[in-house]
């Protein structure tokens, strides 16, 4: 009964990864890649690992694997703030049919006050 | 102090990690490497760990931690069908942009777990944040632009409970 538990959790858990990498391939810029990326890559390996804990019931390899688990979800977002950032730090461009840029707006009044004074 | 409870919770962690016990009898080097690397994570990273750590010991805090899970992994969920629909349709309906919306929470761990679950839930991305409790959030279906009703959709559900746990 775990293991069929298991399975299916493994099988959701490869299917959102997949549908991560697909929004990966298709969306047009760096930001919303990242988005597909962090959302579904989290999620999907999360559900991998608690399988992977479910089949080996109260066995070591579960625990470590609810260890590693927690580790992603605290990581893996903080990773893609690190991304995004560094991203429009070194310029990357927006795509460019989006509506609204606040951060650029700002970022540019702040440099031109700079030229200024 | 802070140092002894980083050392003692790494050291716990490299535990379950490696597990040093092999029939029934204790594998003295992985101990030894565990302990010399849970003195240098101690040692070098007690700085950075949040200054908040008396919020784990607190039940209150805790309690809310547990009620705040389950919302949490419900919008996480409702985040993973939203990016599945938008990559799968033919015609990607994406509206990209980024905005800025104000935060009252005041403590690091707040704002972290905040930027943290913005991220992991619908079509928001945290991108930067200032330090007057501004953050700026790349929304990949631009529904509000300013800031008030920006920060209404996006962060109120959370900033709730996480007042409730951080601070």
């Amino acid at each position: 009964m775990n293991d069929v538990i298991g399975y299916i959790l493994i099988s959701i858990g490869i299917l959102f990864n997949l549908f991560g990498c697909i929004g990966l391939v298709r969306f047009p810029d760096v930001y919303n890649r990242l988005q597909a990326a962090t959302k579904c890559v989290t999620l999907g390996t999360i559900l991998l690992l608690v399988g992977v804990a479910v089949i080996s019931a109260n066995g070591l390899m579960g625990a470590k694997a609810i260890v590693c688990a927690v580790f992603i979800l605290i990581t893996s977002p903080t990773a893609a703030h690190a991304i995004a950032k560094g991203a429009y730090a070194s310029g990357v461009p927006l795509w460019d049919k989006s509506v609204i840029d606040k951060y650029g707006e700002e970022k540019k009044d702040e440099t031109a006050k700079t030229q200024r004074a | 102090m802070r140092r002894l409870i980083y050392f003692v919770l790494s050291f716990v962690v490299w535990l379950i990690l490696t597990w040093p016990v092999v029939d029934g009898r204790i594998d003295v080097q992985v101990v030894i490497a565990g302990l010399a690397a849970s003195a240098v994570v101690a040692i070098l990273f007690h700085e950075m760990l949040p200054k908040e750590h008396h919020i784990f010991v607190s039940p209150i805090r805790i309690f809310w931690l547990v009620v705040y899970m389950p919302v949490f992994f419900y919008s996480v969920i409702a985040a993973n069908f939203d990016v599945m629909y938008r990559a799968l349709h033919p015609k990607m309906p994406i509206r990209p942009g980024i905005v800025k919306i104000k935060t009252k929470l005041k403590t690091d761990s707040g704002i972290t777990a905040l930027a943290n679950s913005i991220t992991l839930t619908p079509g928001t991305l945290t991108v930067d944040v200032t330090d007057d409790g501004y953050l700026y959030i790349h929304w990949i279906n631009v529904k509000a632009e300013d800031v008030e009703q920006a920060t209404k959709q996006i962060a109120e559900r959370f900033e709730w409970f996480i007042r409730k746990i951080f601070e």
